[in-house]
């Protein structure tokens, strides 16, 4: 143990209750840190494998036009020419297989389904809901989709070797009350097709709940009169880290826009994003009160301690030593502060994610949803010691600047 | 070994500012005991901290081994205090939140010369020379008045400096040890040549020492 050490240990133990202040308020400071964050962020993962789970991590859809070819888009086909940013984008995917198979050869892409989406109108015994038509191949889709586990009526595999089968939204059927097994029509602009409800699905978020209505592909190449190409491609990856990366290469090779579930959910995310900042920032104020309580503490023992400091200094310790000295004071209440307030960010996080908070909308939960990341208690622990050393400084500083002489003499200020 | 010359020190400020050392010449020779007597208020403590490199001149100039150390800076007058000096303050002398074993090992901690072992038992052996080998764990704050002056005395010993400043080292002390804290100093200077400056009222301690300078007034008489 260095004298300095030693010393600091000592003045500290003779000053306990004084630096209680400082170090409760360095736990509190470092335990809801880590709390807060830990719930903010465990909601932004939930939400955002609540979207890989719905629209996947990525989406390929409509052409990019080839400036050099000019408008003789589609050839004959119904695709829409558009113009977004300068480039001209035909709507859709034309050539699905072709896509796809260029998908295939980027090494990130776990999975891949064609999707051909259409505008219907449902019609059901009891009334009309507008919605929207999702073609898919089922077995393609469970592979970039939580479908499976979204199920909550039903059975999936019924869908399967049904061919008239869809698979409703939670919300949808609720609104047009209809169970597992009831019949309701797909209107097209004005072609009806029959079809049965084979399974209930619910991803929690609303907007998707409300609309989607999942058929078999070739039933919706049928009613929505469109024998060849997709809406969309729907792509998986092994690393979602990834995926604007991916996005902007397979943009590049494709010639097809690519959007990544970063870009496409944007603004969800910067919402998140803020809410944890500001948590962060608002919960900081305990680690400011805890600077604030070490630098009277501090200011205070070296008043109390100018003739030890006069000893020391005769025995030749030096400035840097006495610096040194009150330093380790804040930063052995700074230690203690950090491993008990860990602890309570862990304890308070556990006991939080017990906390039931029944949420739908954005996402579905029933309870807190808490994320555990080591990245937490780094980033508390940094902000406190931050306060503290910084707030220990100028105290330490006065400690060093005193001359013995003066001390001794007792005209030291 | 000690020299100085001409020095001066003016304390205080404004209308109080005072000419409280006025020009003082003095050495001390390895091996000597000085007395340094004088009525209070003349400037003896005063002395003595700038002896100590404690305080700086405002006029004249301290050697120390033949080098001037007066006008060094602070590192260098720091790091000489904790190798060639052994001061004993005139009030508050120990750090009372530390043993008196801790006391005296402060300064070997801080030259760090010795193994922690040594360091023990060096201080073990100093406090037991001043009469105080059963009291080695008491706090600063469980000591009499002159127990704690005797463990100053043995802590300024600790790093064997060549130049022992004692102010008023017996002041609080019964007849009994203030020869036993006396002799101590004296035979260490004769034994290690070791030189030896104290301040004292007491006539009969200066009197036994090989040199005894009066001073009234900030000057030596
Ligand atoms: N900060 C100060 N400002 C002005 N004068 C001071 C200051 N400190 C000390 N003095 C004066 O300096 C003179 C010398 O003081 P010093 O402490 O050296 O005396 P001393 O000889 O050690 O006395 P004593 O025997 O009582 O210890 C005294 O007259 C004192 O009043
Ligand atoms: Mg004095």
């Amino acid at each position: 143990m260095s004298p300095n050490f030693h010393i600091a240990f000592r003045f500290l133990t003779a000053k306990k209750r004084a630096m209680l202040m400082s170090l409760s308020c360095t736990v509190l400071g470092v335990g809801l840190f880590i709390v807060t964050q830990a719930t903010t962020s465990g909601f932004e993962e939930f939400f955002i494998k609540t979207i890989l789970g719905t629209n996947g991590a990525l989406r390929i859809d409509d052409k990019i036009q080839d400036t050099m070819r000019s408008m003789n888009a589609g050839g004959g086909s119904d695709f829409l020419v558009s113009h977004r940013e300068g480039v001209k984008y035909i709507q859709g995917v034309e050539e699905p297989k072709r896509v796809i198979a260029g998908l295939n050869d980027f090494a990130n892409v776990s999975g891949t389904s064609a999707v051909l989406q259409g505008n219907v109108l449902v019609r059901s015994s009891f009334k009309n809901e507008t919605a929207q038509v999702f073609g898919i191949n089922l077995d393609e889709h469970l592979k970039v989709s939580d479908l499976r586990s979204q199920i909550v009526q039903g059975d999936i595999s019924t869908f399967r070797e049904a061919p008239t089968g869809a698979l409703m939204g939670k919300v949808l059927a609720e609104r047009l009350q209809l169970d597992v097994g009831n019949s309701f029509i797909l209107d097209y602009q004005g072609e009806l097709r029959r079809y049965r409800v084979s399974a209930i699905y619910e991803t929690g978020v609303t907007d998707i709940d409300k609309v989607r209505v999942y058929v078999h592909m070739n039933e919706a190449r049928s009613l929505l009169k469109k024998p060849i190409g997709v809406t969309f491609i729907q792509v998986n990856l092994f690393n979602k880290d990834r995926a604007v990366e991916d996005a902007f290469q397979m943009q590049e090779v494709l010639k097809h826009s690519a959007q990544a579930w970063q870009d496409r959910e944007k603004s969800w995310l910067s919402a998140f994003h803020a809410l944890s900042v500001s948590s962060a920032i608002t919960v900081s104020v305990f680690t400011l009160i805890a600077g604030l309580a070490m630098f009277n503490t501090l200011a205070m023992i070296v008043l109390e301690k100018t003739k030890d400091i006069a000893i020391l200094r005769s025995m030749g310790y030096e400035r840097r030593d006495i610096t040194r000295i009150f330093l380790w004071q804040a930063a052995i209440v700074l230690a203690i502060g950090a491993i008990v307030g860990a602890l309570i960010g862990v304890v308070g996080t556990f006991a939080v994610s017990k906390i039931p908070l029944p949420i739908n909308g954005i996402f579905k939960t029933e309870t807190f949803q808490v994320s555990w990341n080591g990245w937490h208690y780094v980033e508390a622990v940094l902000t406190a010691a931050i306060m503290v050393m910084a707030a220990s400084i100028i105290p330490a500083r006065r400690a060093a600047r005193l001359e013995p002489g003066d001390i001794v003499r007792g005209t030291a200020q | 070994m000690l020299r100085c010359s001409d020095l001066n020190r003016y304390l205080g400020q404004g209308e109080g500012r005072v000419h409280v050392l006025k020009g003082v010449s003095f050495e001390a020779r390895r091996g000597q005991v000085y007395a340094i007597v004088g009525p209070s208020g003349c400037g003896k403590s005063t002395l003595l901290y700038l002896l100590g490199l404690l305080d700086q001149p405002d006029g004249g100039e301290i050697a120390i081994n033949g080098q001037v150390m007066s006008n060094n800076d602070d590192a260098a007058r720091t790091a000489a205090r904790g190798a060639h000096i052994g001061f004993v303050f005139q009030f508050h002398f120990l750090m009372l939140e530390f043993s008196a074993l801790e006391n005296v090992m402060m300064p070997m901690r801080k030259l760090a010369k010795l193994t922690p072992a040594e360091m023990t038992a060096r201080a073990h052996e100093l406090l037991t020379s001043v009469g105080l080998g059963d009291k080695t764990h008491r706090l600063g704050t469980q000591l009499s008045g002159g127990e704690q002056q005797r463990v100053a005395v043995a802590r300024a010993l600790a790093n064997e400096p060549s130049i022992i400043l004692a102010d008023e080292p017996t002041g609080n002390l019964d007849v009994k040890n203030s020869t036993m804290v006396f002799d101590l100093l004296t035979r260490l200077a004769k034994d290690h040549g070791q030189a030896v400056v104290l301040v004292t009222h007491n006539p009969e301690i200066a009197n036994r020492c090989d040199s005894v300078r009066p001073m009234r007034d900030g000057l030596f008489v």
